[in-house]
């Protein structure tokens, strides 16, 4: 049994269809793709995901349990976390104070200790700043808090919005080597990116999604070589 | 011990001598009804103290917070009075005060929940209201609060069975009843303040800055937002419902007048005007606009007839007029608090940040 099973999900906004009936799968351990252009629907596939928007027809199984019997604030807990577009990192708590939020659901305090301390082996940066106010960092910093802090509440299944999305080029490669450092240590994980050629490089799999539907799927290394692939989102 | 842990020592032993000593200063140079103003100053900081869990901490603007005071009042003052006859011990009235005020507490904070902003004040000052009012009007068909003649002849507490509403001797010492509520108000106000930093230093704490910040990032992390704001809600009230029995006793006499709508606003001020969401502030503003507006009303009618040799502006007036004055200069030359944390400073560097831009554009 897949860890995620999504079957014929469609979204509409009022009369417009944002999805129109998707269908992929996510086994355990694996690092999984979407990518595809501005507006293909790829953001509405993951908030659908977490309940932050109604599908209007479809299913989504989560470790064997319907997503749409689980209350918002309740998918942390059934393991499946998220680190939205725009990173939703909380600009007047302190770094420290939003690596703690990501394990709010936890009671094991000393367990959370020693992962705060990884997190911080991951991320030299945040450890120097740990009481600064994580508003005053910058964009590549805040996402790493964004990236600890869901590592820290120690998801089944994590799902990466848009990583990359308004850094500099050489944040983008650091945040997709932490990407491929977090997949290493054995957390599965969804990533959306308009940046194919990166997504798909740390990536076992992916699919390609265009105008609300899944248009291609595979391995990572073999879409990489496609000729459609590399004309529409490659740049070649 | 590091220096900085003996400067803190230094400072909290300084902080506990002065508090210790301050009914003798202030009663031996001004006289007792100073004290008594102490005494009051420190029921203040307990209400301002909770109406911060509520405003400062989960950022949901309460309205309505006296309230809560008026519940743990009347709870005391029917239970421990000649009205109904009943006079059970304090430590049964005031735990029972402050859990129903915390009740009331969900009981307001329930069908607010999905509330924001201007339409929860002014939902929840509605609610303030409505328990004044039926404060009021309970006197009939059946005779519960005694309507508007208040409730009479409150017992004061007894500790140990001595009343605190008498003058006690010890060792040569006479303590008179304004120096023995002091030090109960006090050790209840340390217990309230201490709560208070536990609970801004703790998961629910972080939980609340986050809610205030962005409710759907905060769900997203598994808190539970209906939960986390009933709890500050009830947990506001709780402390105000401490400070309405104690208030009752001290008094001896209660009624509905002293629970009107601008009692919220001046508590609601104390947080605002002190530093929002940073304890020390609070305390500050509820110190400060306790005891300003009693300066000046011994200042400003002596100064007057000194000056002019006869009253032009009544004292009382003058006042009142004197302290929205300060209100506002206080807001426009420190808009985040006399004593404002670092976060809420920050706070304000980015809206100002944000409007500096807009202007730009």
């Amino acid at each position: 049994m897949s860890l995620l099973d999504v079957k014929d999900l469609k979204v509409a906004y009022g009369g417009i269809q944002a999805v129109k009936g998707v269908d992929f799968h996510i086994e355990a351990g694996e690092l999984v793709t979407l990518i595809g252009a501005n507006g293909a629907g790829k953001t509405t596939t993951l908030k659908t995901l977490i309940g932050m928007v109604k599908k209007s027809g479809g299913s989504v199984t989560f470790d064997g349990k319907d997503a749409s019997t689980i209350p918002s604030h309740d998918f942390v807990r059934h393991g499946l976390a998220m680190v939205p577009e725009g990173r939703g990192i909380f600009g007047k708590l302190t770094v420290e104070e939003n690596l703690l939020m990501g394990a709010y659901t936890r009671s094991d305090k000393a367990q959370i200790l020693v992962e705060m301390e990884r997190v911080y082996g991951l991320f030299p940066r945040l450890k120097e700043r740990y009481k600064q106010l994580a508003g005053t960092l910058s964009g590549g910093e805040q996402q790493m808090v964004a990236m600890g802090r869901a590592i820290l509440s120690r998801p089944k299944l994590l799902l990466l919005d848009e990583p990359s999305m308004g850094l500099a080029p050489i944040i983008v490669q650091k945040i997709f080597e932490i990407v491929r450092m977090v997949a290493a240590e054995g957390v599965t994980m969804l990533l959306v990116e308009q940046n194919a050629k990166l997504a798909l490089e740390v990536s076992q799999r992916g699919y390609v999604m265009e105008s609300g539907k899944i248009t291609m799927t595979g391995n990572a290394q073999d879409l990489l070589a496609d000729e459609r692939v590399r004309n529409a989102y490659l740049g070649d | 011990m590091t220096l900085e842990t003996n400067k803190k020592v230094g400072i909290f032993l300084a902080c506990a001598v002065v508090l210790a000593v301050l009914p003798f200063v202030v009663g031996g140079a001004f006289g007792n009804s100073w004290v008594r103003i102490v005494d009051f100053a420190l029921l203040y900081v307990m209400l301002a103290l909770g109406l911060n869990i509520v405003v400062g901490f989960a950022g949901l603007l309460d309205l309505g917070f006296i309230a809560f005071y008026a519940v743990g009042a009347y709870t005391f003052g029917l239970l421990s009075s000649p009205h109904f006859g009943i006079h059970l011990p304090f430590y049964i009235t005031i735990p029972l005060g402050a859990l129903l005020a915390a009740c009331f507490g969900l009981l307001l904070g329930a069908p607010v929940l999905r509330l924001k902003g201007d339409y929860l004040a002014i939902v929840t000052m509605g609610f303030g209201e409505i328990i004044r009012i039926f404060m009021n009007n309970l006197n009939a068909p059946i005779n519960i609060t005694n309507g508007p003649q208040g409730i009479n002849l409150i017992d004061p507490i007894h500790v140990a069975g001595v009343s605190l509403g008498s003058t006690i001797e010890i060792a040569g010492i006479s303590f008179h009843n304004v120096y023995l509520y002091y030090y109960l108000f006090l050790l209840l106000t340390v217990v309230v303040v201490i709560m208070g930093f536990r609970l801004q230093h703790s998961r629910i704490g972080r939980a609340w800055v986050a809610l205030r910040e962005d409710d759907v990032a905060a769900a997203a992390m598994g808190i539970n937002i209906r939960n986390i704001k009933l709890l500050a809600f009830s947990l506001g009230a709780l402390s105000g419902g401490v400070a309405g029995g104690l208030f009752a006793s001290f008094q001896g006499f209660i009624s509905p007048e002293s629970f009107g709508l601008i009692e919220s606003i001046m508590i609601l001020a104390m947080v605002v005007l002190g530093g929002m969401g940073h304890i020390p502030g609070v305390v500050l503003g509820a110190v400060t606009l306790t005891i300003v507006p009693e300066v000046l009303r011994d200042v400003i009618g002596p100064l007057q007839m000194n000056t002019f040799g006869r009253m032009i502006i009544d004292p009382e007036n003058a006042r009142m007029l004197l302290f929205g004055l300060a209100l506002v200069v206080m807001m426009l030359v420190r808009p985040a608090g006399m004593w404002p944390s670092r976060r809420r400073k920050a706070e304000f560097r980015d809206d100002k940040v944000a409007a500096d831009s807009a202007q730009k554009d």
